[in-house]
């Protein structure tokens, strides 16, 4: 399940809805971005998130269906917000539930790295100096390129 | 052709989307882009550095040598940095 919202969302609330009816999971991960108050030793007052409405559901539906290939999940879930956020509030949750804790774990891990490379979300981060985008870290292509191994091209085709 | 622009590229072009109608040799992104830059000074240094520009044709990631067409959606933006 793919959800891009303003609005902040209930932790304990959304990962008992998403197994709360599947007997058959053993296993629930999660993840959980939060706004940072520092950047490259500067304090943020703020992180406004940008997105590409259309594209988004599209990249995050695609992950989402990947992850659901490579391991057998008995649930998913990925909220997004988008828009003006302070330190310490919650920016993106990734659950995934499965009978057995690796699958779990994995596809967990994989949905973020994935999400942070592939998902078109912009962060402009507010402080004293002034407003700034935030630039990609070479890390996290790394960590994605990671899981490229097996099957998904798109990765690949991006890096133009 | 609509044109999206997102984050710092739309910043630098000053508009967010834009309908283009650009001349028939424009086929490839590549073509797009170069002839984008010749649009103006915004879009010239909007685009200078390619390596820091990501384009997506219909809501999908593309490579420059890929084909664009006058009822595709365009969208330029940097690097994402969500999660």
């Amino acid at each position: 399940m793919i959800r891009i919202q303003q609005e902040n969302f209930d932790i304990g609330a959304e990962l008992e809805a998403l197994v709360k009816t599947n007997h058959k999971v053993g296993g629930l991960c999660s993840f959980v971005g939060l706004v940072r108050d520092m950047a490259d030793d500067e304090t943020i007052g703020a992180m406004t998130l940008e997105h590409y409405p259309a594209m988004t559901v599209k990249a995050l539906e695609k992950i989402e269906a990947e992850a659901n290939q490579r391991w057998p999940l008995e649930a998913s879930l990925i909220i997004h917000r988008y828009g003006r956020l302070a330190p310490g509030d919650r920016i993106v949750l990734v659950a995934t539930a499965s009978a057995h804790r690796k699958d779990a774990f994995e596809s967990c891990e994989f949905l973020i790295d994935w999400l942070k490379t592939e998902a078109p979300f912009w962060k402009l981060e507010e402080s004293k100096a002034g407003s700034r985008w935030v630039a990609a870290r070479e890390s996290d292509d790394q960590a994605s390129q990671r899981w490229t191994e097996t099957t998904d091209v798109s990765v690949k085709a991006r890096k133009t | 052709m609509k044109l999206l622009y997102f984050a710092w590229l739309r910043e630098k072009i000053g508009t967010a989307e834009e309908e283009i109608s650009p001349p028939e040799t424009v086929q490839t992104v590549a073509e797009l882009l170069d002839w984008l830059k010749n649009r103006g000074e915004n879009y010239e240094s909007a685009l200078a550095d390619l390596s820091v520009v990501r384009v997506a044709v219909n809501q999908n990631y593309v490579k420059l040598d890929s084909p664009v067409a006058s009822e595709d959606e365009v969208a330029l933006f940097p690097p994402v940095t969500g999660g």
